[in-house]
């Protein structure tokens, strides 16, 4: 066993136990901090596949800029504790399908990629953020410009969406 | 070295952990969070992927999957807010004010 597939090991213990431990938390606090260390594990699964800088946008974006978006609601709101939430005798079914999917996926899995493809942070070129820049700013320069129009739409649907109606006046009657 | 298949394993896990959250919780931002879990597992399968086939591909379709993830939480948190305020719950069980 390889120091690789040692950490690899640990790593995957920690990411699946933490999507459990968000799974099962009352608090939705703690299970907004379950997500955080799950995706800064994932982070280092990214960093072993050679991925720097998917795996710095990874902590970035979504254990920096959207974990806090959804504590800043939660704290907003109010709503850390919600007794009772959690229908344990409705329990049954929905875990029987997860268990179909996910039993489901692995053996799609083992049948379709052999053992033999190994993987690991060699330091190819695929390291390299300048040579994945010169990609998505010639072959996927389309796609990136419409991601700026959509993170756009996005902010002014959010800020829309957020505004706090006020009493209705002429015919514009909101709900 | 590890093999891939150990990553694209983990990711259906992952996968069917963030599933099984949609399922079993009532609470909408709990459900926002395991829709980004199932999200996170197809980018680690994407990232797995790249790095067999040694192409740039993959690590741009997950910066793109993560621009459509900020994108989505910010309208969608903006609706658990208006929701919330106008209901005073988040409880989706009891979003069905359109049933029938």
């Amino acid at each position: 066993m390889t120091l690789e597939l040692v950490l690899f090991f640990i790593l995957a213990a920690i990411a699946i136990a933490t999507a459990v431990g968000m799974l099962t938390s009352r608090s939705t606090v703690y299970a907004a901090l379950h997500l955080v260390v799950n995706f800064v594990t994932v982070a280092i699964f990214y960093l072993l596949l050679d991925a720097p800088f998917i795996a710095l946008s990874q902590v970035a974006v979504y254990a920096g800029a959207i974990m806090v978006l959804f504590l800043f609601v939660i704290m907003l709101l109010g709503i850390e504790n919600i007794a009772g939430e959690l229908a344990w005798k409705n329990l049954i079914w929905p875990v029987v399908m997860a268990v179909i999917l996910m039993v489901e996926g692995i053996f799609l899995v083992i049948q379709r990629i052999g053992q033999n493809a190994l993987v690991g942070a060699t330091g190819t070129a695929l390291s390299d953020p300048s040579l994945m820049a010169k990609v998505l700013f010639t072959d996927y320069l389309l796609p990136f410009e419409i991601t700026a129009v959509l993170l756009l739409v996005a902010m002014i649907g959010a800020i829309v969406l957020s505004k706090h109606e006020k009493p209705a006046k002429g015919g514009q009657a909101s709900s | 070295m590890v093999p891939v298949s150990y990553y694209l394993i983990l990711s259906a896990i992952l996968f069917s952990l963030g599933t099984l959250g949609v399922l079993i919780r009532r609470n909408a931002l709990v459900i926002f969070m395991s829709i980004e879990l199932m999200l996170n597992a197809a980018n680690l399968a994407f990232v797995a992927f790249t790095r067999v086939h040694e192409s740039f591909d993959g690590q741009i379709f997950v910066f793109f999957v993560m621009a459509v993830a900020a994108a989505e939480v910010a309208v969608g948190l903006a609706l658990v807010v208006a929701i919330y305020r106008s209901r005073q719950s988040i409880d989706i069980d009891q979003m069905n004010s359109l049933k029938g």
